[in-house]
């Protein structure tokens, strides 16, 4: 048997482009969309009102609780039968956003606790109301101790997209699947994708210790 | 002069800055304080010492709204002039009622805190420590209130640490950032929590000198203190608590050199033998 290195070349331009055009926007849509909701997920587990911290438990409790793959099914194939129909691209969205939200809500409200008490009160003392002082003062400091565990939600939200072929979302891997069935040389398609996640994800490493190198400027080494 | 000459809001008659009166507070079933009167009058600089637990931080930390008493009343300036905020009129709280935001911030408003591990903000230099209040909740302009933080870290001899982080600066230097930071605010009262307890033997006086020098420009001060010595050297009034009450008040060098009562008496000896 020889080594098909014409079919390799060939399926590269599909399956980067699925990366470029399926898992990457997805990726970065999502975890925006995330850590959005992760931050309100994670104040509301803060508060002191019972039910907000409740309902933000409840919440946790369900995303970290069950498969994302489950997830993704409920709103993409499930919803429809209560009259919710969404295209792929938005289930897929929605579902990695509540997934991200669910996870990453954990990491800031850790990263929020770890800022000392003293912090939230020298901020009192010179005049700034909760928020203020949250905005200003408790977060920029917690950004710093989250990005290590935030960057590793990232980089599995990367690969997790890989599930959206499977509510037909046109990405990297539906793609290397489909040249797959085509052509039948399954080991080729499948460790070339492999590749492709695994460089990008060593890109969005080498980002990683860069921020983290930044946000360490103010702290003693 | 100094740019940054305490601030002489109108006070009254009396001449009186601010009057607690009978502050309690529990934490659960511990009552921390037991009705406690306190009164600062204009320029004057009060001393609280007692052992751990008397309840003197509570007290210092009430008056800045960082503990929410369960009765009594602080009062700024007159308290015939009612409770305008920032009409530079008094302003009195009551704790036995409901106290909201608008009337903490009002004493916040008033009164600048120095705390005894510094809580300098990390993330910011030591230039943007000073003017995040003056200008974020003050809503100053930037221009003055650079120019002032520059004066005032050149009067405690830290002009060259403007850009510094505060993880650069050793405790003492932090220190004299905030109580710069605490200046900054313009307050009509400063209050020290312990300022010099975090740090090594051999830069407490750096941060002392400091204090001293406000107290000799004529700043109205609160400290909480475990430093007899310099209690002696700068206060004008020192309030012994334990337990909850005021054991003893009275000037400095009686209270510190001829206490009456037993408890004053022992506290004042273990002290100074610990010295």
């Amino acid at each position: 048997m020889t080594f098909n290195w014409d079919l390799v070349w060939s399926s590269f331009g599909p399956i980067v482009g699925g990366a470029v055009t399926g898992t990457i926007p997805l990726t970065l849509a999502s975890f925006a969309l995330g850590l959005a909701l992760a931050l309100l997920v994670a104040l509301l587990r803060l508060s002191p009102n019972k039910l907000l911290s409740g309902v933000a438990r409840f919440y946790v409790s369900v995303i970290r609780g069950t498969p994302l793959l489950v997830q993704l099914f409920v709103i993409f194939y499930g919803l429809p039968s209560i009259g919710v129909k969404l295209e792929p691209w938005p289930s897929a969205i929605i579902a990695f956003s509540l997934n991200v939200g669910g996870y990453a809500a954990e990491v800031i409200r850790a990263a929020i606790l770890s800022v000392p008490k003293g912090q939230w009160e020298a901020g009192h003392t010179i005049g700034m109301s909760r928020p203020e002082t949250l905005v200003r003062i408790i977060l920029p400091q917690a950004a710093r101790v989250s990005v290590p565990p935030l960057s590793n939600t990232f980089i599995s939200l990367v690969k997790d997209t890989s599930l959206a072929s499977l509510i037909l979302v046109t990405e990297l891997f539906r793609n290397a699947q489909q040249i797959a069935a085509f052509s039948q040389e399954f080991m080729i398609l499948y460790l070339e994708s492999a590749l492709v996640y695994w460089v990008i994800c060593l890109v969005l490493s080498t980002g990683q210790s860069a921020l983290e190198r930044r946000l360490d400027r103010y702290v003693a080494h | 002069m100094s740019p940054t000459e305490p601030s002489n809001a109108s006070q009254g008659n009396s001449g009186l800055v601010l009057s607690a009166r009978d502050l309690t507070k529990a934490f659960g079933s511990n009552e921390v304080l037991r009705g406690i009167d306190i009164e600062v009058r204009r320029g004057q600089v009060v001393a609280l010492i007692g052992p751990s637990g008397s309840g003197k931080t509570t007290v210092l930390r009430s008056l800045n709204g960082l503990e929410v008493p369960d009765a009594g009343t602080v009062t700024f300036g007159d308290a015939d002039a009612g409770t305008v905020r920032g009409s530079g009129a008094g302003l009195t709280l009551d704790f036995a009622g409901t106290v909201g935001k608008r009337e903490i911030a009002a004493l916040r408003d008033r009164s600048a805190m120095v705390f005894q591990h510094y809580n300098l903000f990390p993330h910011m230099t030591v230039l943007k420590n000073i003017i995040e209040g003056p200008l974020q909740v003050q809503k100053r302009p930037r221009a003055e209130v650079v120019a002032e933080a520059e004066r005032l870290l050149a009067r405690v001899g830290l002009a060259d640490k403007r850009d510094a982080y505060p993880f650069e600066l050793s405790g003492g230097q932090q220190q004299r950032v905030g109580i710069v930071r605490a200046l900054a605010l313009k307050p009509q009262l400063l209050l020290f929590d312990e300022p010099t307890s975090a740090l090594d033997p051999e830069l407490v006086g750096e941060v002392l000198g400091v204090i001293k020098e406000l107290a000799d420009e004529g700043w109205t001060m609160v400290i909480v203190t475990h430093e007899l010595a310099f209690a002696r050297q700068v206060a004008d009034e020192v309030i012994f608590m334990d337990g909850g009450v005021v054991v003893e008040r009275g000037p400095a060098a009686e209270v510190l050199r001829e206490p009456r009562e037993e408890r004053t008496k022992q506290f004042v000896k273990r002290l100074q033998h610990d010295v």
